[in-house]
C-alpha cells in the first residue's frame, strides 16, 4: 500500500503528461456533476427501481416472481383497462394533434386577425388541473347539461368524455410543438414551389406537411403520453369505463393494495417509455433539417384562407373559453341546475372534503417551494452538465438521468416514492409526510422540460466566456454569476414559472404521498368531486386556474418590462 | 450544522426538510384519528374536543369508510393512527378480529346504550351513533319524467327506474356496504343477491362516497341516489329539491364507533378522546347529524327524515356482516365492479 501510494505523482506525470491539468475549478465541478447525479438516483431512479422490485414482491414483501402480473391478467376487468386505455389515448392524441395542427396553421401561416388572442386563449388548458374541464363536461354534457343534446342520447360518461376532456387538456402541450415546427420552415421551398407552378393544395402536401413531420410525430407522442398516463379526466368523467390510471388509483388508494398498483404501474409505464425513446429518436433527425441559409416564411394575405382559417380558430377558442366560463358559471350558481342565483356558498371549502382553504394555501407554499429550488437546481444543473470539461461519462449519465422523467408517468413517480420514502429502513424516511417530499417529488416530475430549457438557453452561449474567464483566472462561479445567468435570465424565469404553474395543477404524482396537514388544492378538487360537491371541486379547480392566470399575467408584466432593459445587449 | 458534515446531497435535503417541518412542529400532542365521518361533521367535534381537553390536537385522517379500513390494514405492521373515531362498527370488528385495538373502559361508558358497545366487560369500541340508509328522491325530475315515488326495496327494481339511479360502491363506501349487508341479511345470500342482480340493471352510476348519490339526486343528475339520513336531511336543508325516503322492508344500518389502537404511543391523549367521546356534550353533537346516538337520554329527531327511523332498523347481525366483509365484497366486485357498460 505504501509503496504504492508514493509511486502515484510520478504515475500521473508519467501517464498523462499531454492532458491539461484539473484546476481547483474543474474539481469542484466535477464534485457538484456527481452531486447532481447522486440526487438525481436518489429522487428518480431508486424510486423507480423500488417500483418495479415490488411489482415482483407479495404483500409480506416475499419475492413471488411473475404471480402479481399473472393475477393481473387473469382479472378480466383489469386487462379489460390495457385496451380501453389505448384505444382512447389514440383517438385523443388523433383528434387533438389535428386541431392543434389547423390551430398552429392560422397563427403561423396566415394573416388571420386576433392571432395574438388566439395564442393566449390556447395556453388556458394548462392552466388548470385536468379535473376542470372534465367537471365542466359534466355540467354541459351530464343528465342535467346544458347542451345535453348534442349528444344524440349517447352518455357523457365513458369514452366520449374523457377523449373531449384529454383533447382540451392537452391542446396547449400540442400547439406549442407544432406551432415551433410551422414557424421554423425555409421560404425558399415555397418560393421554389411557386415557380414550378405548384397547386397550393401540392406545396401544402409536398413541403408544408413534411416539414413539419418531427413536430406533428413529437406532438402526437407527448400527447399520447400525456393520456395515457392522465388520471384526472377518466377519474371524473369514466363512469365505468376503467382505464390504467384510474386502475392504479383504485388499487392503491382504494384496496392499499400496492403491489397490484406497481404491477398496473409498470404496465403504463411501457408505452409512456416506447413513445419517449421513440420521439427522442426523431428530436435526433430533426436537427439535420434546420439550415443556417434558411429564410424565415412570411404568409402573404390570402382573403378565403384568412376567414376560413379565423372560422376554425374562432370555433376552437370559444370551445376553449365555453369549458373554462361553465365551471366558473357551476362555482358561484348557489344550487345547479334549479337555483342560479350566484353566491359564494361552494368556496367556503373548510366544511367540505379535501382540507379546505388550506389545501389552497399549502399548494401556494408548494408551488412556491419548487419554483424557487427547482429552478435553482434544475439550472445550475443544466449548467454542469453543459460546462463541466471532459468527464464525458458521467455528464452523459447525469443528462440521462435529467430527462428520464420525461418517460415516466406522474402516477408511477408517485407511487415509487411511496415504496422508496416510506420504507423505515430508508435513511431518508423523515421527509415521508411532509411538505418536502411533495417538493422534491414535484421538482423530479417536471424535471426533463427544465432542463432541456436550460440547456438551449446555456447552449446559446459562447464557450469563449469560460475560456476567457479561465485564462483570467476568475472562479467559474463569478462567471456564472455574473455573466451566464443574467443572459439566461428569460430562461431561468420561464422554467420557475412552468415549474409554479405544474405544481400548482398537478395531481398525478402527488396523490399518493400527500399527508393530513399538506392536501393540495388539486387533490382537493379530486376529493371534492369525490364525495359529490361538484361545484364546489369547480370552485376549487376555478381558484387554480385565476392563481395560475394572475401570476402568469403579473410575470409578463413584470417581465415584459425588465427583460426588455436586462436583454438590451442583444441589439447593437 | 454538523448534520452538513455528512455528503452534501444528505444535507441538502435534512436543511431542506427542516426548513419545512418548522411550520409543523409537532405540539404537546398531535392525536391522529383515522375517520369516515363527513367533511362537514369532523369541525365541531374537533373544536368541542380540545377546547374540552387543552393541549391536545386532533389530525384528521378522512376517507371514506372502505378506503380507512383498507388502509388500516395495510398500515398493521406500522400503525399510523393513535385512534379510531367515527368508522363503521364491522370495520372496527376487523380490527378488533386482528388484535389492532387496545381494551379501554371510557369514564361513564356504563351510561351507554348497550346494544351500542363491543359486548366485552372493557370493550375494544364503542359506539357513538347510528347511521341507516335513505333514499334522496329528486321531485322536479320524476315529476318530469313521471315516475313514481319509490316507498320500498323493491319498488327500485321496476323497469321504470332504469338508469335512474346512483348507488354507493360498498367496497369504498359503509354506506353502500350496510345496504348490501341489509339486503343479503332481509333476503336472504341467495335472494340478496338475486335482488341485486335486478337492482343492477337499473344503476346508472356505482359512486367512490355514501354522500354523493343524494348529491347527485339534489342536483338532478340521477332522479334516486341511495344514500343516508344525514346526508339526506343535510341535502334538502340546503335547498335541494328532494324528497327523503326510508324503504318500508327495513333500513340497513351500522354504527359510528370509537377505538383505540394498541401501538398508540399518546395513550393518554387517546383515552381522553375516548372518554370525551361518550360524553352528554359529545352526544348532543352527534344528535344534531343522527337521529339515534349512543346515550338512550339524548334523543333528536332531524328536521326533515321522520321520527321512527329506530324502529324502521332491520334486525342487524354485525358479528355475521364483519365476518363476511371480505366475501362479500369479492362477490359483489365479480358482479357489478369493472362491468364496463356502453351506455347508462
Amino acid at each position: 500500500m505504501t509503496t504504492e501510494t508514493l509511486s502515484l505523482p510520478d504515475r500521473a506525470a508519467a501517464i498523462a503528461p499531454l492532458r491539461q491539468k484539473l484546476g481547483r475549478d474543474d474539481w469542484i465541478m466535477r464534485g457538484a456533476v456527481v452531486a447532481l447525479g447522486l440526487w438525481l438516483i436518489v429522487t428518480v431512479l431508486l424510486p423507480l427501481w423500488a417500483l418495479l422490485s415490488k411489482s415482483f414482491q407479495a404483500a409480506d414483501g416475499s419475492f413471488v416472481g411473475l404471480a402479481n402480473f399473472q393475477a393481473y391478467f387473469a382479472s378480466p376487468a383489469l386487462a379489460n383497462s390495457i385496451w380501453h386505455s389505448i384505444w382512447v389515448s389514440l383517438l385523443s392524441t388523433f383528434i387533438c394533434v389535428l386541431l392543434a395542427f389547423v390551430y398552429a396553421y392560422g397563427l403561423t401561416r396566415t394573416c388571420m386577425p386576433g392571432r395574438g388572442l388566439f395564442r393566449i386563449i390556447a395556453q388556458i388548458p394548462i392552466l388548470a388541473p385536468s379535473l376542470l374541464p372534465a367537471i365542466s363536461l359534466v355540467y354541459l354534457f351530464g343528465n342535467q347539461g346544458l347542451v345535453k343534446w348534442m349528444l344524440f342520447g349517447a352518455s357523457i360518461y365513458g369514452p366520449i368524455g374523457i377523449v373531449m376532456g384529454e383533447v382540451f387538456w392537452t391542446f396547449p402541450h400540442a400547439l406549442i410543438i407544432i406551432t415551433t415546427a410551422l414557424a421554423i420552415s425555409d421560404a425558399r421551398l415555397y418560393e421554389a414551389a411557386e415557380a414550378l407552378r405548384a397547386s397550393s393544395h401540392r406545396t401544402f402536401w409536398t413541403v408544408t406537411i413534411p416539414g413539419a413531420r418531427y413536430g406533428l410525430i413529437s406532438a402526437v407522442f407527448v400527447v399520447f403520453t400525456l393520456v395515457i398516463t392522465d388520471f384526472g379526466v377518466p377519474k371524473v368523467i369514466g363512469g365505468k369505463f376503467n382505464v390504467l390510471a384510474t386502475d392504479i388509483y383504485k388499487q392503491v388508494v382504494g384496496q392499499q393494495n400496492f403491489q397490484m398498483g406497481a404491477v398496473v404501474g409498470l404496465i403504463l409505464l411501457l408505452p409512456a417509455a416506447l413513445a419517449f425513446v421513440v420521439d427522442q429518436l426523431m428530436q435526433r433527425r430533426q436537427l439535420a433539417l434546420l439550415s443556417a441559409r434558411a429564410v424565415p416564411y412570411a404568409p402573404k394575405p390570402d382573403a378565403t384562407i384568412d376567414r376560413a382559417m379565423l372560422a376554425i380558430c374562432s370555433l376552437i377558442a370559444f370551445a376553449i373559453l365555453v369549458i373554462l366560463g361553465v365551471s366558473f358559471f357551476a362555482s358561484i350558481a348557489t344550487l345547479w341546475p334549479y337555483n342560479l342565483t350566484p353566491s359564494l356558498k361552494n368556496f367556503d371549502f373548510d366544511m367540505m372534503d379535501g382540507g379546505g382553504w388550506r389545501s389552497y394555501f399549502n399548494s401556494l407554499v408548494m408551488a412556491g417551494l419548487t419554483a424557487l429550488f427547482g429552478t435553482a437546481v434544475i439550472f445550475t444543473g443544466a449548467y454542469l452538465v453543459e460546462k463541466t470539461p471532459r468527464f464525458r461519462a458521467i455528464r452523459g449519465f447525469v443528462q440521462f438521468l435529467a430527462l428520464l422523467p420525461l418517460a415516466v408517468p406522474g402516477l408511477v413517480l408517485g407511487l415509487g416514492y411511496i415504496f422508496f420514502f416510506n420504507n423505515p429502513a430508508n435513511p431518508l424516511n423523515f421527509i415521508y409526510g411532509t411538505m418536502a417530499i411533495l417538493v422534491i417529488c414535484t421538482i423530479s416530475h417536471f424535471y426533463s422540460v427544465s432542463h432541456l430549457t436550460a440547456v438551449t438557453a446555456l447552449k446559446q452561449i459562447d464557450q469563449e466566456f469560460e475560456t476567457v474567464s479561465a485564462s483570467l483566472k476568475v472562479p467559474f462561479w463569478r462567471t456564472f454569476m455574473r455573466v451566464t445567468l443574467p443572459v439566461c435570465l428569460p430562461a431561468v424565469l420561464d422554467i420557475a414559472m412552468y415549474l409554479f404553474v405544474n405544481a400548482m395543477t398537478t395531481v398525478s404524482a402527488v396523490v399518493f404521498i400527500y399527508a393530513p396537514h399538506t392536501t393540495l388544492a388539486a387533490i382537493a378538487v379530486l376529493n371534492m368531486d369525490d364525495a359529490g360537491d361538484v361545484a364546489p371541486a369547480a370552485a376549487m379547480a376555478m381558484v387554480v386556474f385565476a392563481t395560475a392566470a394572475v401570476t402568469r399575467t403579473i410575470y409578463m408584466l413584470l417581465t415584459q418590462g425588465y427583460l426588455a432593459r436586462a436583454q438590451m445587449w442583444r441589439k447593437r | 450544522m454538523n448534520l452538513c458534515t455528512t455528503t452534501g446531497l444528505r444535507c441538502a435535503v435534512a436543511s431542506i426538510a427542516a426548513m419545512f417541518c418548522l411550520a409543523t412542529t409537532a405540539r404537546a400532542a398531535d392525536l391522529t384519528v383515522y375517520t369516515a365521518l363527513e367533511a362537514d361533521q369532523i369541525k365541531p367535534y374537533k373544536a368541542a374536543f380540545e377546547k374540552a381537553n387543552p393541549g391536545i390536537n386532533i389530525l384528521w385522517v378522512r376517507d371514506s369508510t372502505g378506503i380507512i379500513t383498507a388502509k388500516l390494514l395495510a398500515e398493521k405492521a406500522n400503525p399510523k393512527a393513535d385512534v379510531v373515531m367515527g368508522l363503521a362498527a364491522t370495520s372496527l370488528m376487523l380490527l378488533q378480529k386482528e388484535g389492532m385495538l387496545m381494551p379501554y373502559a371510557p369514564v361513564g361508558l356504563d351510561k351507554v346504550d348497550a346494544k351500542m358497545r363491543d359486548p366485552a366487560a372493557t370493550p375494544e369500541w364503542v359506539g357513538m351513533d347510528v347511521w341507516a340508509s335513505a333514499f334522496c328522491v329528486n321531485t322536479v325530475e320524476a315529476g318530469k319524467k313521471n315516475l313514481p315515488e319509490p316507498a320500498s326495496w323493491a319498488d327500485l327494481t321496476k323497469p321504470v327506474y332504469q338508469g335512474q339511479i346512483a348507488m354507493p360502491n360498498p367496497a369504498s363506501s359503509g354506506t353502500g356496504f350496510l345496504m348490501v349487508s341489509a339486503w343479503l341479511q332481509m333476503f336472504g345470500w341467495d335472494g340478496g343477491w338475486k335482488y341485486m342482480d335486478e337492482l343492477h340493471k337499473n344503476i346508472a352510476a356505482y359512486t367512490h362516497s355514501g354522500s354523493k348519490p343524494c348529491r347527485q339526486a339534489a342536483a338532478g343528475e340521477y332522479t334516486i341516489g341511495l344514500s343516508f339520513e344525514y346526508r339526506a336531511n343535510k341535502t334538502k336543508k340546503g335547498g335541494a329539491p328532494i324528497s327523503i325516503v326510508l324503504p318500508k322492508e327495513g333500513l340497513g344500518w351500522d354504527m359510528e364507533a370509537i377505538g383505540i389502537m394498541k401501538t398508540t404511543k399518546e395513550v393518554d391523549a387517546a383515552k381522553k378522546l375516548a372518554d370525551w367521546a361518550v360524553t352528554p356534550e359529545a352526544n348532543k353533537l352527534y344528535a344534531e347529524n343522527f337521529a339515534i346516538v349512543a346515550l338512550p337520554g339524548i334523543a333528536s329527531s332531524l328536521e326533515f327524515v321522520q321520527d321512527d327511523v329506530d324502529k324502521m332498523l332491520i334486525k342487524n347481525d354485525f358479528a355475521w356482516a364483519a365476518e363476511n366483509r371480505d366475501k362479500i365484497l369479492a362477490e359483489w366486485s365479480k358482479r357489478y365492479d369493472g362491468k364496463s357498460e356502453p351506455k347508462n
